[in-house]
């Protein structure tokens, strides 16, 4: 039996040990870095972002800051984010994906009322990117379903980018067959069949498209599209808007759940009103995404070709009922895709 | 088991090939240079064709240093505990019999069988938030996805056969005579290990430990799902070889795709001296 001047030695020793761990998972709890989780296009958009944050924030409040990116499909990304992925702020392209969160008290259901224009700080929309001098002459959404067009899209059960693409081709089709339920599943196989590949997140598409060479044509966010074309050049590709297209809005959400535990609310939320100050505003529409800030709107509309813009709560009614309607198993989406 | 190159040649007296032998000759040569050659040689010219400068800022760009030292780090950590198991495991199954013994032999493997990319779905439906042990676990304050230690488990999960192994056949042909000499002469277990065992097995065993190594170093599938890719934290180097592809910066997954092929090309290096002085070692 061990003495109790043992006894007393062991638990003092146990006791400090706990002190340290404590200590030293309390100087973890008041950090200067926060993580934000994104869709897979924005990967040079946040590290722009981040660049002009990080100063900013040191101006306005005295921290010096880190902000950690990581990229993905924004669905796999909430999904992650559910298993444990410490999400500070999440900035994802599609409503239903914070839904998600709100869903399981990762986000604060009222997450849309935080912050202006229903916490999206800006928007896109899918669009077209072809081959040099478009071969197959594609420019609306009809030209999609034409026999040999080679379509590239990241999937829709993976990537909100796809999902978009998907709403935008069943919303044309809705207007263009005046809402003939057959006809329009009958267009959307069609674009469907279409499809050489179905990529996990956006950029892999990209690569797809741009580095394998597969395709006619690849379905993205316009700001992925005019950001390829410059990043690749413009004598090998031609962007194409076309003339109707879906608005694609980009939310954003401080993690509640994480933040707290952290301690890092001030900062998740610093970063996210940053997005729509004019400097931060600036950045984003010099990415190619669209944007409300006046000063910025007029510096980069001649980037942006016309074109009228489908609501999803217009044409679809929500995100709630998009989700149980097209994207939930068996769904509209599954009727319409080809068996993999 | 290996077979030592060096046995192989003493065996039979070659002769010299025929027709057919010198067209069976001409396509070994052909597909080593397609599948084998090219690619590496593609490797090293695509991280230089931007200079050595670019070159080097790539490397040294703070991410891509930082992936770099992730997976150093990793097999730091993985090799070592594998190579403990990896002895503790075969010395059990050669030196003792107990029920089940069959079945431990086939569980060891099982990491061979799987592919990577399950186990990594595995640790996450094990480990992850809404995982069986993960709500436990992150009630108690411990964090295992999308950090580094998840990076540490998989990689462990995933190379723990390679140790046992090299080392259960070896062991098994050996058989336990010199430890019981060893035994009935009053070594103690420690003794004997130290002594008798480890000089047996020590070729096989670093053999092993190279293996593991490599397939440390070069994991991806099962990392890729536990990784969470958060940049310049938990992104090995195969995994920021993707991500700079995928940003359009080829050079830079080059760059990186080179420093990964000079520590493969290093381990075969070494993998041959091994053989070599085992050979001699072993006679």
């Amino acid at each position: 039996m061990p003495s109790l001047k043992g006894a007393y030695l062991k638990r003092s020793i146990f006791a400090a040990a706990l002190t340290l761990a404590l200590g030293v998972s309390q100087a973890w709890a008041q950090p200067t870095d926060i993580l934000n989780v994104s869709y897979d296009v924005s990967r040079e958009l946040f590290e722009a972002v981040n660049a002009k944050f990080i100063p900013s924030y040191k101006a306005s409040a005295g921290v010096d800051v880190t902000v950690n990116q990581s990229h993905a499909g924004s669905s796999k990304q909430a999904g992650l984010v559910l298993e444990g992925l410490a999400a500070d702020v999440v900035t994802f392209n599609q409503v239903t994906d914070i839904e998600t969160l709100a869903g399981k008290q990762f986000v604060a259901t009222d997450w849309q009322s935080k912050y202006p224009n229903s916490a999206s700080p800006f928007y896109s929309l899918p669009a077209f990117l072809v081959r040099e001098g478009n071969p197959k002459g594609i420019v609306s959404w009809a030209d999609l379903a034409k026999d040999g067009v080679g379509i590239v899209i990241p999937n829709p059960k993976t990537s909100g980018n796809g999902r978009y693409t998907y709403l935008a081709a069943r919303a044309w089709a809705q207007e263009e067959f005046a809402g003939d339920e057959a006809k329009i599943e009958d267009y959307l196989k069609k674009v469907f069949a279409n499809v050489k590949v179905f990529d996990t997140g956006g950029r892999q598409a990209t690569t797809t498209f741009v580095e394998n060479k597969i395709g006619d044509v690849l379905i993205t966010f316009e700001t992925e599209v005019l950001g390829t074309v410059k990043a690749v050049g413009d004598d090998q590709y031609d962007a194409v808007t076309p003339p109707v297209s879906l608005l694609a809005e980009f939310p954003v959400a401080v993690v509640d759940k994480v933040v707290d535990e952290r301690g890092t609310r001030p900062i998740a939320e610093a970063y996210l009103n940053y997005l729509y100050t004019p400097e931060g505003q600036d950045i984003i529409g010099s990415f190619y995404n669209r944007v409300n800030d006046a000063a910025a709107v007029e510096k980069y509309k001649a980037q942006f070709p016309e074109v009228r813009l489908i609501k999803v709560e217009d044409a679809f009614g929500g995100w709630a009922k998009v989700k149980a309607e097209h994207f939930a198993e068996g769904g509209l989406l599954d009727k319409v895709l080809p068996n993999l | 088991m290996q077979t030592n190159p060096a046995d192989a040649s003493r065996a039979g007296s070659p002769t010299r090939p025929g027709r057919a032998g010198w067209g069976l000759i001409a396509l070994t040569y052909v597909s080593s240079a397609l599948i084998l050659a090219m690619p590496l040689v593609l490797i090293v010219t695509m991280a230089f064709r931007n200079g050595l400068d670019a070159y080097l800022a790539n490397i040294l760009a703070p991410d891509t240093l930082h992936a770099i030292f992730l997976t150093v780090l990793t097999a730091i950590v993985v090799v070592p505990i594998n190579i403990v198991f990896g002895v503790c495991a075969a010395w059990l199954v050669t030196r003792y019999d107990f029920p089940g013994k069959r079945l431990l032999i086939t569980i060891i493997e099982i990491p061979f069988s799987i592919s990577p990319i399950v186990a990594g779905v595995i640790y996450l439906f094990l480990y992850g938030g809404q995982g069986l042990l993960g709500p436990v676990l992150a009630d108690n304050g411990i964090k295992i996805m999308f950090t580094v230690w998840a990076i540490f488990l998989v990689s462990l999960f995933v190379t723990s056969p390679f140790v046992a192994r090299e080392l259960i056949p070896l062991m098994q042909q050996q058989g336990g005579e010199d430890e019981e000499a060893a035994l009935s002469l009053g070594a103690n277990g420690f003794q004997i290990f130290w002594n008798v065992t480890l000089p047996n097995i020590k070729w096989a065993l670093l053999y092993g430990a190279l293996l593991c190594n490599a397939r440390v170093i070069g994991e991806f599938g099962a990392v890729s799902v536990v990784s969470g890719a958060i940049r310049g934290q938990t992104n090995t180097l195969p995994l920021q070889i993707e991500l700079l592809f995928n940003d359009f910066n080829v050079s830079g997954a080059f760059a990186a795709a080179s420093t990964l092929a000079a520590l493969a090309v290093l381990t075969i290096v070494l993998k041959a001296a091994l053989e070599r002085v085992g050979a001699t070692g072993r006679r």
